[in-house]
């Protein structure tokens, strides 16, 4: 069985123009990067892998996540998780609320908790889950956007622009953080941005995209 | 009485279409026998009737609320009333149905009705009955002295059934009117002297229609020609005196005849703001009954003319394909009992007249007619004089339509 | 090519929604058009033929019904836009203008029979400011015979509209200022050497017009054919054109339900000829504004249009007010004569005595308003869902189908409503009020919810359905709570909008659904001021209620959540 995400045959166009073109398969643990101008594709792609092409898009090929062909499957059932440049986190939960979210059902009552709590600990959140996210910093946000994202159990993770919004110390800290418990879970990474620096952090292959296609 | 407001309308060609379009209807086999009265009554329980009625007047709306609580008691009838802005909306609503082909379960039970309407639904075959006669309460009604059996010239045979009396009276504030005054003409001398202190309802209202009536019956030589259709007399001659009379009149009245009062109640609160000093009323007690809730100042009185004034009964009539026939009947004769008569005659209810002769009652109930204080500005039964018949209704449409073109729209 | 996300597309739900919306309109105006031209079978009269509209134009006072329509819609529309440009011009953005903001929704829920029963009484020569001024100052001790309501020009009738449609047309406003970056626009013109209001007139007014374009054409077509309004307010030798087809529907005489209907369809030609005027001289305007900015001018007398803004809009705020406090002070009047300030004493007589009759009425309201609004919601949230899973957004044509049943005359499609009724055999009752009730709400609705709805970052319904959220739990569990705040807002307008229905509820429940405002303009007729302001408050309570909710609940919930508490 091909662990990790697969990307077979996988070509985007829009209006009947082809967008982009990959085949590459990105194993557990690893970081692929994909870097090009505004307008190649990148995050349409991210959209395509989440289940989420906009219309307009047509896309070929098929998508494979741990051997299971996902390419059919509704965007809530393909267990990939994303992160965005913003947080996005549901500004009518608490913290915990947040991660409760996208924590698999089962369980008792406190035995979620408890793993919310932990789940909090390890990014040294700890005590945060009855916080309002508005009154938390950008840093802070970011961490629990990550948490929220691996409690869901997912088996392979996207990066769209995710550290974008962050100054540069901060960015190199969630950066690392991301990236090591990508690691330590064997999740497969695809990582989109303009940032060389993230690039180089992620140490795995750069694919850039050529780009020639119009802005949309 | 402000009373179910009676149509202008062509009403001749409105007959006539009416008669060529709509069947004699389908006698349903259901409808219950008014000559069995105890069938009727059993029939009635657990009825709902839908009473429509105008619910331009908050005191008409608590009575009506009474007599509902009454027949539920002693009937089991439900009683709802149906507040129109106006008496053509529920005769509008009997004729939809009718072209809809709905023959029966109709969504009108009850009409308080009079005039054009009645005559327009009766000869349109709108109508269940005859029932009237056949009411146990009948027994008490002063069809002799009152016109209980023709209704603006025409005959009511059974088809409608009388409850409340009405007469032209004139309220005036004693404040700014020293006497009253003696007849129409001298009503015009008034306001001439007084100009922009009197006015009367928009014809095609109700009120202000009677209003142009009570002048021309008033003025003219000859009031019996009115008691035949217009068509058979020299139309333009008999009303001549009439537009001379509102030519003279109209320059004086409030805001100089450019605009009037929508409905009679309306012109209440103009005297209560001291706009206006004098103002027609078809209910001998309204007057009172607004002193007593203060909608009018306690200076007000009322005046009928020498000559008599003009007056009229309220029906109530049952549509064709009413659901609740029955309970219909129960609520019709309930509002012809002593009871009820007397409670609507009280100033401080309604101050409706009766449509009972006071001889045919027990003592106890005659007393009691005796001992209400009809309140300070009610003239009489015996002051009230002369009834004088409303003409055939074929005068009050032309009259209307004509005032329209004079005064109204085409001003 | 496979579709790569398959998901139910709810497609059905624009489509049903645009079928309850516009049917009712359609067929109401098939049903006015057939009789307009002869077609009555009901009444023995089978066309085609121009009988009908003979007798249109026999009826003496039709022109000058015509021109009221004509001057009190275009008069109206106009003062209305001209006020709420200057306030916006000369204080978007200052402390005053977000005061008026925050008191706008109380002002936007007023039925318009209240504002006009309001108004009535404050303006008449025997009314409110007459007696405070009489007789010290006046030296009234009767009050004057002059013709201030009821006019034959209708101007007490384009006053009691302006009153009513300044708030709207504000409202529309800051919506179009909201989506059209406005103060940056400003900024730059103020850069530029420009003064508050000409720099607003020439950079932002020409991005925010086209944007309230729709609810201007909605006040037009409004005005020139408002009848609960125009009962209490406007000149009856003639009344306006949609006042008298209203007379001829009443009348038992079936053949006058042709003319009514003849009448109906030159009420509504004469609605889209007020339209194409105004779209013309919108054209000459912009051609004209176009000179003046070229021509490079500063701009004059900045001081005094900006006064005159606030001052016009304070009037109309200041006239509603008084007016409501009026129906307040009558509703518990004793005996109240010329030209005492106050009434000679205070009694609840009038509450008592018409206590459970407003209670029923109360209930009636409530339900119909609750239940029209409660489709109109699901609805509206089903096509904007609809809108999220295709990503397709409405264009300008589906703006104007969603305009339209605003702008089609009321009395043109009403009265076929109510014959399709029959036809179908359908009881007059509640249920075809709540479903032509339906036809107003839910525009006002969809269109209330549509902007925050869009203004929704879609990428955290990505983020939801990437943690395993399904398409409906997102829905329920992310985007309503987020939007609980307009979505109640939304369902306030839908409920206000309902409660002031006059027309509608008379024509679809056969006079047996008594709401508040039918049974306040059935009292008008009677004169009973204790009983009209009575219920006048009461109607105005029940539309105001809901906002209340609407900005209570929110800070309720989310006290603890600062984001959705701002």
């Amino acid at each position: 069985m091909a662990e990790g995400l697969e990307l077979r045959q996988v070509r985007i166009a829009r209006g009947g123009r082809d967008l982009l073109a990959l085949d590459r398969r990105i194993a557990p643990g690893e970081v692929v990067t994909l870097m090009g101008p505004s307008g190649a594709g990148k995050s349409t792609l991210l959209a395509y892998l989440t289940g989420t092409l906009p219309p307009g898009f047509t896309a070929t090929g098929s998508v494979r996540l741990d051997g299971t062909d996902i390419t059919r499957l509704p965007p809530e059932s393909r267990r990939i998780g994303i992160l965005f440049q913003d947080d996005l986190l549901f500004p009518h939960l608490s913290v915990g609320g947040n991660l409760a979210f996208g924590l698999p059902p089962g369980g008792s009552r406190a035995d979620r908790r408890a793993r919310i709590a932990a789940a909090l600990a390890e990014v040294g959140l700890d005590g945060f889950a009855d916080r309002d996210p508005s009154t938390l910093s950008g840093g802070q946000k970011a961490r629990v956007a990550l948490v929220r994202m691996l409690l869901s159990g997912p088996r392979a993770l996207l990066l769209d622009e995710a550290f974008s919004g962050l100054d540069a110390a901060r960015r190199a800290r969630i950066r690392d953080l991301v990236f090591d418990h990508a690691r330590r879970r064997g999740l497969p990474v695809l990582m989109v941005t303009h940032d060389a620096g993230d690039a180089a952090a992620a140490g795995g292959d750069v694919i850039v995209l050529a780009g020639d296609a119009p802005d949309p | 009485m402000a009373g179910p407001r009676v149509h202008r309308s062509r009403l001749a060609a409105c007959l006539a279409l009416a008669l060529a379009v709509l069947a004699a209807p389908p006698v349903a086999a259901a409808d219950p026998d008014p000559a069995d009265w105890p069938g009727v009554e059993n029939a009635a329980r657990g009825q709902t009737v839908y009473w429509h009625a105008w619910g331009g007047s908050a005191p008409t709306n608590d009575f009506i609320a009474w007599v509902a609580g009454q027949v539920r008691a002693r009937n089991g009838v439900d009683l709802i009333q149906v507040k129109l802005a106006d008496t053509a909306d529920a005769v509008g609503r009997v004729l939809a149905e009718k072209q809809a082909g709905q023959d029966s379960e109709g969504g009108v039970d009850l009409i308080w009705i009079n005039g054009p309407n009645f005559a327009a639904m009766k000869s349109a075959g709108l109508l269940f009955g005859p029932f009237a006669g056949a009411l146990p309460n009948w027994q008490f009604a002063d069809a002799d002295c009152k016109p209980l059996e023709s209704d603006f010239t025409v005959p009511t045979e059974g088809y409608e059934s009388p409850w409340a009396m009405a007469q032209v009276v004139f309220m005036y504030d004693t404040a700014d009117i020293a006497a009253p005054l003696a007849d129409m003409a001298a009503i015009r001398d008034w306001a001439l002297t007084h100009p922009g202190r009197f006015t009367y309802p928009q014809p095609p209202d109700f009120l202000g229609t009677t209003f142009l009536k009570q002048v021309l019956v008033d003025i003219t030589s000859d009031p019996d020609v009115l008691q035949h259709p217009a068509e058979e007399a020299d139309y333009a001659a008999v009303t001549a005196p009439l537009w001379a009379y509102l030519d003279a009149l109209t320059p004086a009245l409030w805001r100089g005849g450019r605009a009037y009062p929508a409905t009679g109640p309306a012109q209440i609160p103009l005297i209560a703001d001291d706009e206006i000093d004098l103002a027609i009323s078809f209910s001998p007690g309204e007057a009172s009954t607004a002193i007593a809730d203060h909608r009018l100042p306690p200076s007000v009185r009322t005046f009928v003319l020498k000559g008599g004034t003009l007056g009229n009964a309220s029906f109530v009539a049952i549509p064709y394909n009413s659901a609740a026939k029955a309970g219909a009947m129960v609520v019709a004769n309930f509002l012809l009992s002593p009871e009820a008569q007397l409670r609507a005659q009280d100033p401080a209810v309604l101050g409706y007249g009766t449509v009972l002769d006071l001889a045919r009652l027990d003592a106890a109930d005659r007393d009691a007619f005796a001992a209400l204080d009809l309140g300070v500005a009610t003239l009489s039964p015996a002051e009230l004089g002369m009834v004088r018949p409303e003409p055939h209704p074929s005068w009050m449409s032309r009259i209307a339509e004509d005032w329209q073109h004079r005064y109204g729209a085409g001003r | 090519m496979d579709d790569p996300n398959p998901r139910p597309r709810l497609a059905f739900a624009p489509r049903l929604t645009l079928l309850v919306m516009l049917g009712p309109v359609a067929a109401g105006l098939w049903g006015t058009l057939l009789p307009a031209f002869g077609h009555l079978p009901a009444a023995g009269a089978w066309g085609p033929s121009l009988g009908p509209l003979r007798m249109l134009f026999a009826w003496p006072g039709l022109g000058a019904a015509v021109r009221l329509s004509l001057t009190t819609g275009l008069l109206a529309t106009l003062l209305s836009l001209a006020i709420v440009t200057l306030l916006a011009a000369g204080w978007a953005g200052t402390r005053p203008f977000r005061l008026l903001e925050r008191a706008l929704a109380p002002f936007l829920s007023v039925p318009h029979a209240a504002v006009a029963f309001g108004l009535a009484f404050l303006i008449a020569p025997s009314g409110w400011l007459a007696r405070l001024a009489s007789p010290w100052l006046t030296g009234w001790s009767k009050p004057p015979d002059l013709l201030i309501l009821n006019d034959p020009a209708g101007l007490a009738l384009t006053a009691g509209l302006v009153a009513k449609e300044v708030p709207f047309l504000l409202l529309m406003t800051l919506v179009a200022l909201g989506q059209s970056d406005g103060t940056r626009g400003l900024r730059v013109a103020q850069a530029l050497g420009h003064g508050r209001v000409s720099g607003w007139l020439k950079a932002v007014f020409p991005r925010v017009y086209p944007q309230i374009r729709l609810p201007v054409y909605v006040v037009l077509a409004y005005s020139m054919t408002v009848v609960d309004a125009a009962l209490i307010l406007g000149p009856t030798t003639p009344p306006p054109l949609a006042v008298q087809v209203l007379t001829w529907m009443d009348d038992p005489d079936l053949t006058r339900r042709l003319t009514a209907a003849a009448g109906a369809v030159l009420q509504t030609l004469l609605v889209a000829g007020a339209l194409l005027l105004w779209r013309g001289a919108e054209m000459a305007v912009a051609a004209l504004g176009r000179r003046w900015i070229e021509a490079g001018g500063r701009g004059r007398a900045e001081p005094v249009l900006r006064a005159l803004g606030l001052a016009a809009a304070g009037l109309c705020a200041a006239a509603v007010t008084a007016g409501l406090a009026g129906l307040a002070v009558w509703s518990v009047a004793g005996f109240w004569g010329f030209p005492d300030a106050l009434p000679q004493g205070i009694t609840a007589e009038t509450w008592m005595r018409l206590g459970p009759g407003l209670g029923r009425a109360a209930a009636t309201t409530a339900l119909v308003a609750l239940a029209a609004t409660g489709i109109a919601l699901l609805l509206a949230v089903l096509c904007l869902e609809a809108e999220d899973r295709t990503a397709r957004r409405m264009g300008p044509r589906g703006l104007w189908l969603l305009y339209l049943p605003l702008i089609v005359p009321q009395v043109a499609f009403l009265p076929g409503v109510q014959m399709l009724l029959l036809d179908l055999g359908a009881h007059a009752g509640p249920v075809p009020v709540v479903a032509v009730h339906l036809v107003f709400v839910l525009p006002y609705v969809f269109l209330s919810l549509g902007g925050p709805w869009r203004a929704l970052d879609p990428r955290i319904g990505r983020v939801a359905a990437a943690l395993g959220a399904g398409r409906w739990r997102v829905l329920w569990a992310v985007r309503l709570p987020m939007l609980l705040r307009p979505v109640l807002t939304a369902a306030a307008v839908g409920l206000a909008v309902s409660v002031g229905q006059y027309l509608p509820t008379l024509l679809a429940g056969g006079g047996r659904v008594v709401t508040l405002t039918t049974e306040a303009v059935a009292l008008a007729s009677g004169g009973d001021r204790r009983a009209i302001g009575a219920y006048g408050l009461a109607q105005t309570a029940a539309a105001l209620l809901p906002f209340a909710v609407a900005t209570l609940l929110p800070a309720l919930l989310w006290r603890n959540r600062r984001t959705l508490n701002g």
